[in-house]
């Protein structure tokens, strides 16, 4: 294998652009969007020229390591399997998309600088969460991660409402840390006792060899599975601690909530299938009965508010609700089918609720409301484009074939249906639900008679269809031709599997007491 | 007691640590006799305390010599050279006391420990808390010096004249400044430094004293809100002789149960069941208490929001950073003393009082709208962390309480170095006292983004946030709680810590997400004068980006930014009578700041070394 130090790089190279694009001054902050955007596609660039030397049987892949805290067993040690690859990839694609799609959002080029240098530190930290092979080094991450976030909803968020709504972005970024550092916390624990509980030593925190590990008791085993899911759950929001996603995306900037859902809330479901399954396979199956009711419950759930929703954005960050349940209903149904389709789901949510996202970001630019029954109605006469756009990536949140969350979707209720029947067949009646959400929202906004003062609004531009243009062109891509994907992240899910393995099926008969 | 007595007491007790070799081949050991007995002394591994305390001594001789020509707020101006002196020599002091703190420890092994017959044990963990009180004495020594351009310090002009009087209005006028400062803050310094060596009850309690007694003068001398500051002072004094007096009560306990007053000997009695160890546990708990009072540790903490308040900001900085390492130094002494024999019975104590304080502090941290009493609640959680890691009572519990004390102590100098520069600016354009009020701090981040950047890394230090040195010391006494069989209390750490988050996390609201009380365009102007003005004289090489830190120079805000250090009237006087908030600065500060800064940067992120170091020592002593 090249001994290139890819992930390094590609953690590496968003931060130095951010200091870039931060500390200079005069020409440099003026065109701090375009060095931003020139920079992030080089990341994009390097990402993919990576992916293009992944081979999709070889496990984990690009493998670093330097000892850092010896004391205490750290190391900084990254690598990429099949799972993780394809996360960094969608991080280093969403980014440019974002600086995009934020072009104009900000006055004054100070203020354009402290953006784009937000988003690449996070892209930093996106990057390296999705690479990282040592616990410690991962919570460090997850952990760090929150800073540029807050301030991109705290600082940023609000927008031009006034300043009601910049103290509503301050409650709502506050709001995010406080539910991030209590599920954080609670994973500290969760770490701490790894290394006291867990075989410590120089390899302690690693995990590759903390994978079969021996954890004292059944007890300590649950207990410390338990302090990291409620971490991932809090993060990935599923019900019932989903409350700050709503709030922290209805303040955020769409560009903000893209990365924020996209991406962010991805930590909580890849944490799941990274750590949560290899190292306390005994206690994931002990918990998956529990975990998936409320993966049921987080897709009625997200959906029926969705349905209640006049905020656009709200609404958005509710139908994540319910497709998050998918991923973790696919995550903890312990099928090789239902591992690739929810790892395959998390991409297609970060491109498809992206999209959604951007689209609903232009409505907003445009109309200047959040509010879906003040932005229409009849606006597909007067913005095409826009209304297309809209109802495309619309159908692909309601997986429509032919769009690659279909795929997923599908693959995730198959692999479930083959072991736990009953959470299947209900999951399924979600995807209705959907169908209602989005298309009511579509009928309110662009259906109907032109109100008279929308006659001028204008569509898309050239710089917005590029932004949501690639994710759309992605979505169809992977929606006829699924294999590239999939067969990266079969090898992992097989592992999983395997790892969680022996007597799951067995033991389904009895744990068959699904809803 | 005479020394002849104490001698003889001393005598026929046992000790544990090795004893030091006869007298006259002690390398650089000075024999000398005392009523028998042969007391070693050991200049050399005593020098860091015997620097600091000399250079006190000759610092308050330079004193007593400058007073003939002191003024009398009539008589003539004190001499020009008298403040650069004594802040010179008291950095100087301070600064060859840590080197050589350094030095010793880097050669320290397990052959080395008493002295004066141990009365002063001289191990490796006592040489890394001497070195950790002196860096933090030499930074917040730093943020003592430094002055306005206008030539005022935090300190009163005549700490002596009573508040509001003519007296002290015309000590103001005439610039007179209160040097005292410098001898007060290295004696303090010398007694912190002897309070982790000590060996024996009786210069625990002296050690005590001298680490005592100036602090409460100190904290009476703020320049500005003299009431408060008085207030503090004399709050602090009677609590603390309070604390004193439950210390030396349970010191004459102890030695009534033990009959020795040597740690060592005590340590060897405790092995030995005389029946007598309810005395000895009343001895012991009361001396905690002693203990608990200097480190704020709840519920001996009801001294700690008002003093940190009340003192001037550079002393408060100095106390929280200093005393706490002291304290501790000394508590973890003690317990490791007796702990072997009354593990049954010190255990709930520490247990009860560490998470009393950690809830405590964080509890009422919660509602606090101050920035200093909030960082003084902050300081009682911190003692409730520490106490976590002490309680622990293994090699890594040591560690872990050694390295949070030193990466706590040097945040908090550098926080308090913020608080000092943020200040606020009357109608006049003259500079008053700290603007500490939550809401004035309002907009900071905009106006003066690299000071208000600093101080929220601080806070995320004191959070507990990755990549900062908060974080690795959370995780060592955390984790050292676990592996000795107390998740609970680490977990109820850990959920305190996470409550205490929001109290930091409000502080930075403030700064960075809320618009600053006024009009913006008054401060913008003005900012940019006082910006321009400053950033040549500010920050020389302190390493932050000059046009940073000297940004911090901001005029007044909704009454008209008169640019500080009397850069011309720029007064627009657009009216109002809200506060602005002005800096002073002689760059000192700044100094003290990036310094601090950097420490609490590079120990999050690449800490091995440090926790390394603070390893090896825990196992050279157990």
């Amino acid at each position: 294998m090249d001994s290139f130090p890819w992930l390094t790089v590609l953690i590496a190279a968003p931060s130095l652009g951010a200091l870039i694009v931060w500390v200079g001054g005069g020409a440099v902050r003026r065109h701090a969007r375009v060095i931003a955007l020139v920079w992030s596609l080089a990341v994009l660039a390097a990402a993919v020229a990576m992916a293009c030397q992944f081979d999709a049987d070889g496990g984990v892949q690009f493998a670093e390591r330097v000892e850092w805290i010896p004391s205490f067993g750290v190391s900084y040690a990254v690598g990429v399997g099949g799972i993780g690859l394809v996360l960094v990839l969608l991080s280093a694609l969403l980014v440019p998309v974002v600086l995009l799609a934020a072009w104009r959002e900000q006055s004054s080029p100070a203020r354009q600088a402290h953006y784009a240098a937000l988003v690449l530190v996070l892209e930093t930290f996106m990057i390296a969460v999705f690479a990282a092979r040592d616990v410690f080094f991962f919570y460090l991450v997850f952990e760090a991660m929150l800073i540029p976030v807050y301030f991109l909803i705290g600082s940023f968020g609000g927008g031009a409402g006034g300043a009601e709504r910049v103290k509503a972005a301050k409650a709502a970024a506050l709001k995010f840390l406080v539910y991030s550092l209590a599920g954080g916390l609670v994973m500290l624990a969760g770490v701490i006792a790894v290394w006291t509980e867990g075989p410590g030593g120089a390899d302690g925190f690693m995990i590759d060899s903390l994978v079969g590990a021996d954890w004292g008791s059944v007890q300590a085993e649950r207990l410390i599975f338990l302090a990291f899911f409620v971490a991932f759950a809090v993060k990935a929001p599923m019900f019932p601690v989903h409350t700050w996603l709503p709030d922290a995306a209805q303040a955020a900037r769409p560009g903000t909530s893209v990365l924020l859902v996209g991406v962010l809330d991805k930590v909580g479901t890849f944490g799941m299938v990274a750590l949560c399954l290899p190292l306390f396979p005994d206690a994931s199956r002990w918990a998956a009965p529990v975990v998936i009711v409320l993966a049921v419950v987080s897709i009625f759930w997200g959906a029926f508010l969705a349905l209640a929703q006049r905020d656009i954005l709200r609404m958005i960050a509710y139908t994540s609700v319910s497709h998050f349940g998918f991923i973790v209903l696919g995550v903890f149904a312990f099928t090789e089918t239902a591992e690739v389709g929810s790892a395959f789901y998390m991409v297609n949510h970060g491109l498809s609720t992206g999209a959604l996202f951007l689209a609903a970001g232009f409505l907003i630019a445009r109309r200047g409301t959040q509010d879906m029954t003040e932005m229409g109605p009849g606006l597909q006469r007067t913005t095409p484009l826009l209304a297309g756009t809209f109802l495309v990536v619309g159908l692909s949140a309601i997986a429509l074939p032919g769009l690659s969350t279909f795929v997923s979707e599908f693959m995730v209720l198959a692999g479930t249906y083959q072991r736990v029947p009953a959470a299947a067949v209900i999951a399924a009646l979600g995807v209705i639900m959907a169908a209602l959400y989005i298309l009511i929202a579509y009928q309110k906004i662009f259906t109907g008679p032109v109100r008279e003062d929308l006659a001028g609004t204008r569509d898309l531009g050239g710089r917005e269809l590029w932004a949501v243009g690639p994710l759309i062109a992605l979505m169809l891509l992977f929606g006829f031709i699924p294999s590239p994907a999939t067969d990266v992240l079969r090898a992992p899910a097989a592992e999983t599997v395997e790892l969680v393995g022996a007597g799951v099926l067995a033991g389904a008969d009895e744990e068959g007491d699904q809803p | 007691m005479s020394p002849a007595s104490l001698a003889a007491l001393v005598a026929p007790v046992a000790l544990v640590a090795p004893p030091m070799p006869p007298a006259n081949v002690a390398p650089g050991g000075v024999a000398t006799a005392a009523a028998g007995a042969e007391i070693t002394i050991n200049w050399v591994t005593l020098s860091p305390v015997v620097i600091v305390l000399g250079a006190a001594i000759v610092s308050t001789l330079i004193e007593a010599a400058a007073a003939r020509r002191r003024p009398r707020p009539s008589g003539p101006a004190q001499p020009a050279y008298l403040r650069p002196l004594q802040a010179g020599l008291a950095l100087v002091a301070v600064a060859a006391a840590g080197l050589m703190a350094l030095r010793l420890a880097l050669e320290a092994d397990k052959s080395m420990g008493l002295n004066g017959d141990g009365a002063v044990v001289i191990d490796p963990v006592a040489l890394y808390l001497q070195l950790a009180v002196a860096c933090c004495a030499l930074l917040a020594l730093l943020v003592v010096a430094d002055r306005t351009v206008q030539g005022e310090s935090a300190f009163a002009p005549q700490a002596a004249a009573v508040p509001g009087s003519e007296y002290e209005a015309k000590a103001r006028q005439r610039r007179l400044s209160q040097t005292d400062v410098y001898p007060l803050v290295l004696f303090a310094t010398g007694g912190m430094m002897l309070f982790p060596a000590a060996g024996d009850l009786i210069t625990l309690f002296v050690a005590l004293e001298v680490l005592s007694l100036p602090l409460y003068l100190l904290s009476g001398m703020a320049r500005h809100r003299r009431l408060w500051s008085q207030e503090a002072s004399l709050k602090y004094f009677l609590l603390g002789a309070f604390g004193s007096a439950f210390f030396l009560f349970g010191a004459a306990w102890v030695y009534g149960a033990t009959g020795a007053l040597r740690l060592s000997g005590i340590a060897a009695a405790v092995q030995s069941p005389t029946g007598l160890d309810p005395i000895l546990v009343v001895g012991v708990v009361l001396m905690l208490v002693g203990l608990f009072f200097k480190v704020g540790a709840a519920p001996f903490h009801s001294w700690t929001p008002d003093v940190y308040q009340g003192a001037p900001t550079p002393i408060t900085g100095f106390m929280a950073a200093c005393t706490k390492i002291a304290a501790f130094g000394a508590l973890l002494r003690i317990v490791y003393a007796v702990f072997q024999a009354l593990e049954w019975d010190l255990r709930p104590v520490l247990w009860t009082v560490a998470i009393l304080t950690m809830v405590v502090g964080t509890v009422i941290g919660l509602v606090q709208k101050d920035v200093k009493r909030l960082l003084a609640y902050s300081a009682i959680a911190h003692a409730g962390f520490i106490l976590v890691g002490v309680t622990s009572l293994t090699a890594e519990g040591l560690s872990g309480s050694l390295f949070y004390l030193f990466t706590y102590g040097i945040a908090s100098v550098g926080g308090f170095g913020v608080i000092a520069l943020v200040r606020e600016v009357d109608a006049e354009g003259h500079m008053r006292g700290e603007a500490t009020g939550l809401d004035q701090w309002r907009g900071l981040g905009r106006r003066s983004p690299v000071l208000a950047g600093a101080f929220a890394i601080f806070l995320l230090s004191f959070a507990g946030i990755p990549l900062t040195s908060g974080f690795v010391a959370k995780f060592a006494v955390f984790a050292a709680a676990f592996g000795a069989g107390a998740p609970a209390l680490a977990i109820i750490g850990l959920a305190c810590s996470a409550a205490a988050a929001c109290f930091y996390a409000r502080v930075i609201v403030a700064m960075f997400f809320e618009p600053a009380p006024g009009g913006e365009a008054a401060v913008g102007a003005a900012a940019e004068v006082g910006a321009a003005g400053l950033a040549g004289s500010a920050l020389a090489g302190s390493g932050l980006g000059g046009s940073g830190l000297g940004g911090s120079g901001l005029g007044g805000s909704g009454l008209g930014g008169a640019s500080p250090g009397g850069l011309g009237a720029d007064r627009s006087g657009v009216g109002g009578s809200g506060l602005g908030i002005g800096v002073r600065t002689l760059g000192l500060t700044q100094i003290a700041i990036a310094v601090s800064l950097a420490f609490t940067l590079v120990l999050g992120l690449v800490p091995g070394w440090f926790l390394h170091f603070t390893q090896e020592l825990s196992q050279l002593l157990s």
